[in-house]
């Protein structure tokens, strides 16, 4: 067990290093939620002068939104960085190595775990500055940081496994594509689950992404229904055992193939 | 820490086979014993199965059947005590570009729970031998193919392992920098008595740094023996003759075939290569019975057997041919296995 926490933050370490050697990645990364909340902020503004639309402003609706959606996108494309890994030999340098099979994508996770908390807390502050408030107080808040690092966790443990599996970087991109943005608009991350159509309500309960737009919308909502925060923030944390446990599987798929 | 010298065998290898989707055989039985503290030396053409082989054998890749055994360990069922045995340089690099080369080799200690100041007397260490010390600081992305390389054997080697996997080690350096590398693999087996397994498809190579070597081909072993052993078994020379236009076909076997003492001819259409008893008395009577036909010579040399000899005394094909063949079929099958 020690072994397993200390090669998952070598791992973490390194990630880390790797980000910070590319200011680019990091000035996008923080950009684009901005981008988000500034452009879906006033695009949709009027949608909260639309009678039976319970939130007092559409940037208080739409914060936990951008959150979970810049959460479920940077966890996504963290499959990107181990494609490169697997192109250059250091996946195989690594794999021939003690480390712990699980640290390489517990390091993973806990490296877009930072990434993530950096740009909820950029989201956070900058809805607050536009008007945006928080029930519950620092505990609504928290809630909204842990549901962003569980989904985000869980996407990037997916996106992991599949770039072993898929080891090309185009057919990484197709698939994330296809399925990830069809999910950000399969729930209720922009509109209300009333005035969205039936079959998208029902889809959306399915949704992962859509647990944790619940989850993060309840928590800084007054009224918390405690229950619903719990339920979803259980289905957020099983998604990421399930996700981990598909990554691991990912490693012997990749060992036969090779 | 300090390495445990290995006695006895460092990897045994049995009836080894590994098939890949779609039914490519890439190992066909192969059986091998190399011995603890030398260089031995995996030669074959491009798509011989030597990386292969090296991957089962570093626990990378799983065998379809037959068993590896590297330092007393089995490779499938013992993999962690393996890994803590072996170091390796794969084939493509394995450097991390993104770190610097202090930070790789740091890495590289962690992953194998070496910390503090151990850690970093190693790293020093290993900075200086390897002549890194004043880039250690430096993005290795920047780094040059050589550098790369050293920096690559370098990281292989922080935890002090028993064997040392080079899988190609000096594929894609140029000519000095090659010769560099040579030294270096040298140093490693006279200083630190490290048994290393080295793959290569160079045939200069494996004669020059192999104690032993095994040539495969079409995944199996072909031959084992000293490059000198397997030379001697040879006996006789080879004559080398280029022809001034190309010959028409079959025209030099119809010219060779029917003197005697030829032992094996390999040709293209304009240039032929044939193993003699002795050089000396049989150039003349190969070159009157090319004249005959009506193929000028342009030049002719004797030699001594070489390892291509031996490998086309084995294979039939001559090396470098079948290099280019497998590396034709190679790229076709890893652009479908992605």
């Amino acid at each position: 067990m020690r072994e397993l926490v200390g090669h998952s933050l070598t791992m973490t370490d390194r990630d880390i290093r790797r980000l910070v050697r590319q200011p680019w990645w990091i000035v996008v990364s923080l950009i684009q939620p901005v981008v988000w909340l500034l452009l879906f902020g006033p695009l949709f503004k009027n949608i909260a002068n639309i009678p039976g639309f319970k939130a007092p402003s559409y940037i208080q609706f739409l914060t936990p939104g951008v959150i979970v959606m810049t959460a479920f996108f940077s966890g996504g494309w963290n499959g990107m960085a181990t494609i490169d890994d697997v192109n250059r030999g250091v996946v195989d340098r690594l794999l021939v190595s003690p480390l712990h099979r699980s640290a390489f994508f517990v390091g993973h996770v806990l490296q877009t775990s930072v990434t993530i908390t950096i740009q909820a807390a950029i989201i956070i502050l900058l809805a607050y500055a536009m008007g945006a408030h928080y029930a519950n107080g620092a505990l609504g808040v928290l809630v909204l940081f842990v549901t962003a690092v569980l989904l985000g966790g869980a996407l990037n443990a997916f996106s992991n496994g599949l770039a072993l599996i898929f080891r090309r970087e185009e057919t990484l991109i197709a698939t994330l594509n296809v399925f990830m943005l069809p999910l950000t608009f399969l729930s209720t991350a922009f509109m209300q689950k009333n005035m969205i159509p039936h079959w998208i309500q029902v889809a959306a309960r399915y949704n992962p992404l859509n647990w944790a737009v619940v989850a993060s919308r309840e928590a800084i909502t007054p009224g918390t229904d405690w229950n619903s925060v719990g339920t979803h923030l259980g289905l957020l944390a099983l998604l990421l055992i399930v996700s981990m446990a598909f990554a691991m599987s990912t490693v012997r798929i990749y060992q036969r193939s090779i | 820490m300090s390495r445990e010298r290995l006695n006895g065998n460092a990897i045994e290898i049995e009836s080894l086979v590994k098939v890949y989707k779609g039914a490519v055989r890439a190992l066909d039985g192969i059986d091998l014993v190399i011995p603890a503290g030398s260089v031995f030396g995996l030669l074959g053409p491009n798509g011989a199965g030597k990386t292969t082989a090296v991957k089962i054998a570093t626990t990378l890749a799983l065998p379809t059947s037959g068993s590896v055994r590297v330092a007393g360990f089995d490779v499938v069922h013992q993999a962690a005590q393996v890994r803590n045995a072996i170091g390796v340089v794969g084939q493509n690099s394995g450097v991390d570009v993104n770190l610097n080369g202090r930070e790789n080799l740091r890495l590289q200690g962690l992953i194998r729970s070496i910390h503090g100041r151990e850690l970093k007397q190693r790293v020093n260490e290993l900075l200086e031998q390897f002549g890194l010390a004043d880039a250690a600081k430096r993005i290795t992305r920047n780094y040059s193919g050589g550098m790369q390389r050293r920096l690559d054997i370098a990281t292989a080697l922080v935890h002090r392992p028993q064997v040392l996997f080079l899988d190609e080690p000096t594929t894609g350096l140029d000519p000095e920098v090659r010769t560099e590398m040579w030294q270096e693999i040298e140093r490693l087996t006279h200083e630190e008595g490290l048994t290393i397994l080295l793959t290569t498809h160079y045939l200069e190579e494996a004669d020059q740094l192999a104690a032993k070597l095994a040539i495969l081909d079409n995944g199996k072993v072909v031959a084992t023996g000293s490059p000198e052993e397997l030379k001697a078994e040879l006996e006789g020379d080879t004559i080398h003759v280029e022809l001034r236009a190309d010959a028409e076909d079959g025209a030099i076997r119809a010219a060779l075939e029917p003197i005697k003492g030829i032992r094996q001819l390999d040709h293209d259409v304009k240039c032929l290569r044939a193993r003699v008893e002795h050089g000396a008395t049989a150039v003349p009577i190969v070159l009157q019975a090319l004249e005959a036909k009506g193929l000028a010579v342009d030049s002719v040399s004797v030699s001594r057997p070489s390892l291509d000899d031996v490998y086309m005394r084995y294979t039939g094909r001559e090396f470098a041919r079948a290099d280019e063949e497998g590396a034709r079929k190679q790229n076709p099958a890893q652009e479908e296995k992605r």
